[in-house]
């Protein structure tokens, strides 16, 4: 059966369909955020102590259970944040002996799990703090698979189960209040801010103090920048960093083939229409008829 | 499937139309045939354990942890399933668009399983989601996540579902007699066969770029940037040595049902099929090269994941490679099938590969599906073997179209 003008036709509209469809998506990855600065932690760990008060204050903000007393950093034991703690303390024996370092959400700029959810229920705010919407997820756990941190926990053993992450107490940061671990914490490890400031902050303290401080500000370039910041007095592979984590941000692994999907969406079926004109006819004496 | 309107005009007047609907859903053939007694016991276990499953959160039933959040249901039900399914893609290619009517026979029959292929093994994604019930929330409101590789597979899953339904609704409607709808249906075919070849080039690389933001959490031999390239071009194979493989089951199975002039064209089809496999799989090995050599991992060769890379790439795709173009040449039947078994094998080792044994490889605690996993698959499949018999004995899939079809 020879293509005839209304499927062809019909063709041609599906792609006008696509093109239209293509260009939403391509949009949406290139979109701004408005101008308003986003806001980060500083976390200097040469002032922590290790005194878990973060935990606690993290623990009761967010209506999670009590930490337990007798889980405390111990050296070559990783402790890790799941579906009940958000942020966990380790301890690092290092060259400049014990180092202690928080963990958690890293509040990246582009942060690979809202891209990579599907429903936008990982959500980077204009204030700067990722954080997860419950109506939205449906607990497909693509963000776990993306972010490069292994941040996102997940509860297998509840039958409507939520994300747990650090949300930078991001109902407190709308209200102007600092999250509850910068609050909590009695050592002034941890300061709020602007990120910009924060940076310039961290900058300030290598630069006065050389000899305490190792060179470098994490999660200054890190993942494409990060909303968390770490200062510390030894290399970061050290004190338990994934040392291979890219300096850029994560979505744009996936931009390549993003922005190719409208152009096959145009090009395919306009190819596909030329190949069946041009090989239609040539067995038709043969065959029977079909449509 | 079974739609009251269409049924409306369907032709046995002396039968009503819901009688003629309830007299089809009865079961017909013998009760105890092994894959009957096989099949039975399984699936009554996984529909109790999907039901704990959902009770009780999935790590009731799972192996899943913190760090390998995606399982066999994801990697094998999903990533491969629909691989597999590439072959509904690849038949209405050649047949609609080369218009090479050879393969006309085997066009219903392919379609058939691509459509329950999907229905199945994307069905499976909603066991494995946490929270089902906003498995809507892609589709309709205002929660589009634009961005995302997974929004794009999700949309394109549905879309070519619906395409795939109607490239197969003409055969409903001839089983119900529907002259009307059917004339109407088959005149969409075309439309709908570009569409569905488009969503699939899209969705079956969608689903290795996927992966593309794990970036350090899969071995580098088969984290490349080239995944959704190999995956779209190992689905062409992954569904054509399904297709064969599927093909010499039911012409088999369902011998009456096939006409003497099929059951004589079905070696040359299979022997064309074969041909197609050569040479996409030499493409395929072609950019696994060139995805190895440009990535730089000579030290990982000589490691366990460097020997199994190798196992691989030499005993999946080189071996059933020249197995197929060996058969081609020969015109071996018996080969082709042995080769596609083969190269089958090699589509499910990469896909749990890329998804399940090199993610997170290097982590102290690997994952392993745990038995309730493995009975929950195998009860995904048998069902989907269920639905597609019950439709093969009722439908004129592999038997010729009633006669009133064949003249328009």
């Amino acid at each position: 059966m020879n293509i005839n003008r209304r499927n062809f036709l019909k063709a041609l509209g599906l792609t006008g369909v696509a093109v239209g469809a293509g260009k939403q998506l391509n949009a949406a990855s290139v979109k701004k955020d408005s101008d308003k600065e986003f806001y980060g932690i500083l976390y200097d760990s040469t002032r922590c102590a290790g005194c878990q008060g973060c935990e606690w204050e993290c623990a009761l903000q967010h209506g999670l259970p009590d930490p337990d007393i007798e889980d405390v950093p111990i050296v070559g034991e990783k402790r890790k944040t799941n579906e009940n703690r958000r942020s966990v303390i380790n301890v690092y024996d290092t060259s400049k002996g014990e180092v202690y370092v928080k963990n958690q959400c890293m509040h990246c700029n582009q942060p690979a799990c809202a891209s990579a959810c599907l429903t936008q229920a990982m959500h980077k705010t204009e204030e700067g703090p990722v954080i997860w919407r419950d109506e939205k997820c449906m607990g497909c756990r693509y963000c776990m698979v993306s972010c490069p941190y292994d941040v996102p926990k997940f509860d297998y053993h509840s039958s409507n189960p939520d994300i747990q992450k650090c949300d930078m107490c991001w109902d407190r940061v709308k209200e102007g209040q600092l999250p509850a671990c910068v609050e909590g914490c009695p050592a002034d490890a941890l300061t709020f801010g602007p990120r910009r400031e924060l940076i310039a902050e961290a900058r300030r303290r290598i630069n006065e103090n050389p000899d305490l401080y190792h060179d470098h500000i994490y999660g200054e370039h890190e993942a494409g920048g990060t909303g968390f910041l770490y200062l510390s007095p030894v290399p970061f592979e050290e004190i338990g960093f994934n040392t291979s984590i890219m300096n850029k941000p994560y979505p744009e692994l996936t931009k390549g083939f993003l922005y190719s999907v409208p152009s096959i969406f145009v090009l395919w079926p306009a190819m596909l229409v030329g190949i069946q004109k041009a090989t239609s006819g040539k067995n038709n004496q043969n065959d029977e008829d079909y449509e | 499937m079974s739609n009251p309107d269409i049924a409306l005009t369907k032709e046995q007047g002396s039968k009503s139309t819901w009688k003629f609907l309830l007299g089809e859903l009865k079961p017909r053939g013998k009760y105890f045939t092994p894959f009957n007694v096989i099949s039975v016991p399984v699936i009554i276990l996984g529909l109790v354990i999907i039901v704990i499953r959902f009770a009780k959160g999935l790590g009731a039933v799972t192996n899943l942890s913190q760090e390998v959040p995606w399982g066999l249901w994801i990697g094998f039900d999903v990533v491969t399933g629909v691989a597999f399914a590439g072959g509904a893609y690849v038949i209405t290619f050649l047949v609609y668009i080369l218009n090479m009517k050879k393969y006309q026979s085997i066009v219903r029959v392919t379609v058939l399983n691509g459509f329950l292929a999907y229905v199945f093994y994307a069905g499976a994604l909603l066991l494995d989601l946490g929270k089902p019930w906003n498995v809507v929330n892609p589709i309709i409101g205002n929660s589009f996540g634009v961005s995302s590789v997974l929004f794009l597979v999700a949309w394109h899953f549905l879309l070519y579902m619906l395409a795939q339904l109607i490239e197969f609704s003409p055969a409903v409607a001839e089983w119900l007699g529907a002259r009307r709808a059917r004339k109407i249906l088959a005149g969409m075919t075309i439309g709908a066969v570009i569409f569905g070849i488009t969503l699939s080039t899209l969705h079956q690389s969608g689903l290795g770029a996927l992966y593309l933001m794990a970036k350090e959490k899969i071995h580098p031999l088969w984290y490349s940037e080239f995944i959704p390239i190999l995956f779209f071009v190992s689905s062409i194979f992954a569904g054509l040595s399904m297709v064969i493989f599927e093909g010499s089951i039911s012409y088999k199975v369902f011998s009456s049902q096939i006409s003497e002039k099929n059951h004589k064209s079905h070696h040359d089809i299979i022997n064309g099929l074969a041909k197609i496999c050569t040479i996409t799989l030499y493409v395929y090995l072609f950019l696994q090269v060139l995805a190895f050599v440009h990535s730089k991992n000579w030290a990982y060769l000589n490691t366990r994941m460097g020997h199994w890379y190798l196992v691989e790439m030499i005993g999946f795709i080189i071996v059933p490679m020249v197995l197929f173009f060996y058969s081609y040449r020969k015109y071996n039947i018996l080969l082709v099938k042995i080769a596609s078994i083969i190269t089958m094998l090699g589509v499910i080792i990469n896909r749990l590969n890329v998804t399940v044994i090199g993610f997170k490889w290097d982590a102290a605690q690997h994952y392993y599906p745990s038995w309730k996993e493995i009975v929950v698959t195998l009860t995904v499949i048998f069902i989907e073997i269920w639905i597609f018999r019950w439709i093969i004995n009722r439908m004129p899939v592999l038997r010729e179209s009633p006669s009133w079809a064949k003249s328009h």
